[in-house]
């Protein structure tokens, strides 16, 4: 009988005052096993102090396909940046 | 629409880009990439069992836990490159399945026995020095999830290494037979290890391919002529001898010469015809086998409490 447990992404903060960070993935058959699973791959020289497990099949992501049109409406605005506006030298901490 | 997809791969592969998992990519390229990788990984899991063979016979508690965490890290190793094989499409289980079916190779070097303590240490010096030769050039492949994985593996080699090497150390302040033990491991492992970097470049058929999509960095000889010109000063640091008589520096090339290697053995070993190649596959395929109903439980009481969790 083939039976794989499902897939899970793998999210670990690195030290406290930083963001999660996806480091990978791994199989268990549900949250809890996950979360030990991923203790035991992921963090075993202390890499982490918390960690999120995240069925890999609830993710939605964008699609590479439409990379250009999708992100256009942030390459074409770029008054958005602080280096778009010019200020004279002489005025201090701008 | 295809060569617009081949050309936005070409162009991301020439600026040294990484490729994602959700890009579009040659069917050679995954093929490539899905083999390597879980040759990679297999070797990593069947790579477990030459030391772990001695974990029940440590010399010490000391040795018994670092001996311990290296067996694991190994199955970490794997366990990250099965998973990185999984983001190209490949299906774990068909993963495993290949391996135990002989559909799949592994390093021909873990078909060697490890007959004393100091083939431990030895495996960690040279074994995994070759690994790591190997390996932080493929931190930059251009697999991203292959080169993620990469990464971290190559931090886990070097204590890998170097426990390996401290080992030997304390083996060779010893006693005579305690440093004959070294000697005799280090002649038993040297030519194995040089066979690690895989064929000759003359005789290498995915070399070229692989260099060109930048999954390989260098060459097999390239990588084969760093190993022996890092190996020789670590041996005379330990006070061993390397099994070559034709082993020399040569002031010209600025690189060691060295004997020729036994192609016709690494065949025969690779082909399944080494002293242990039967063995290590039986082992992965009853541990796969009698593993079977531990993972039917977990998926059983996975669902039974999913079930409850919606009626409560």
């Amino acid at each position: 009988m083939k039976n794989e447990w499902p897939l899970w992404e793998v999210f670990v903060r690195g030290k406290r005052g930083l963001n999660h960070v996806h480091v990978g993935s791994l199989r268990a058959s549900d949250g809890e096993m996950a979360v030990r699973h991923a203790r035991d791959l992921y963090t075993r020289r202390n890499e982490g102090v918390s960690i999120w497990v995240v069925p890999a099949a609830a993710i939605v992501a964008s699609s590479p396909d439409e990379k250009d049109p999708f992100f256009a409406p942030s390459a074409d605005k770029v008054y958005r940046h602080p280096t778009f506006y010019d200020i004279p030298d002489n005025v201090p901490h701008m | 629409m295809t060569s617009a997809l081949q050309e936005y791969f070409d162009a991301t592969i020439a600026n040294e880009q990484r490729i994602e998992p959700r890009d579009w990519v040659p069917d050679g390229y995954r093929k490539t990439m899905v083999r390597q990788i879980a040759q990679h990984a297999h070797s990593e899991i069947i790579g477990m069992q030459p030391e772990g063979n001695w974990i029940t016979r440590a010399p010490s508690l000391r040795r018994k836990a670092i001996l311990l965490a290296k067996v694991q890290d190994e199955a970490g190793h794997g366990l990250y490159l099965y998973a990185a094989a999984e983001t190209l499409g490949a299906d774990r289980t068909e993963l495993t399945e290949n391996l135990i079916a002989g559909r799949q190779k592994y390093s021909s070097i873990f078909n060697y026995p490890t007959l004393t303590y100091a083939d431990v240490g030895v495996i960690g010096w040279l074994v995994d020095g070759a690994a790591i030769c190997n390996q932080v050039p493929l931190c930059r492949s251009s697999y991203g999830p292959y080169a993620r994985a990469m990464i971290r593996i190559c931090k886990e080699e070097s204590f890998h290494q170097r426990q390996g090497y401290e080992l030997l150390m304390t083996m060779m302040r010893g006693t005579q037979a305690q440093r004959d033990m070294v000697q005799e491991a280090t002649n038993r492992w040297w030519w194995p290890a040089l066979m690690m970097f895989g064929p000759p470049d003359a005789d290498s058929t995915n070399t070229a391919q692989s260099m060109a999509w930048k999954i390989k960095r260098h060459t097999n000889d390239e990588l084969r002529q760093r190993f022996v010109d890092m190996s020789v000063p670590q041996a005379r640091a330990l006070g061993v001898s390397l099994p070559d008589p034709q082993l020399r520096w040569n002031p010209e090339r600025e690189h060691h010469d060295f004997g020729d290697i036994d192609w016709v053995e690494f065949k025969r070993v690779v082909s399944g015809h080494g002293p242990c190649n039967a063995e290590r596959v039986a082992i992965r395929k009853a541990a796969h086998e009698e593993g079977a109903w531990v993972r039917e439980a977990a998926s059983a009481y996975a669902e039974k409490h999913a079930r409850e969790e919606v009626m409560t």
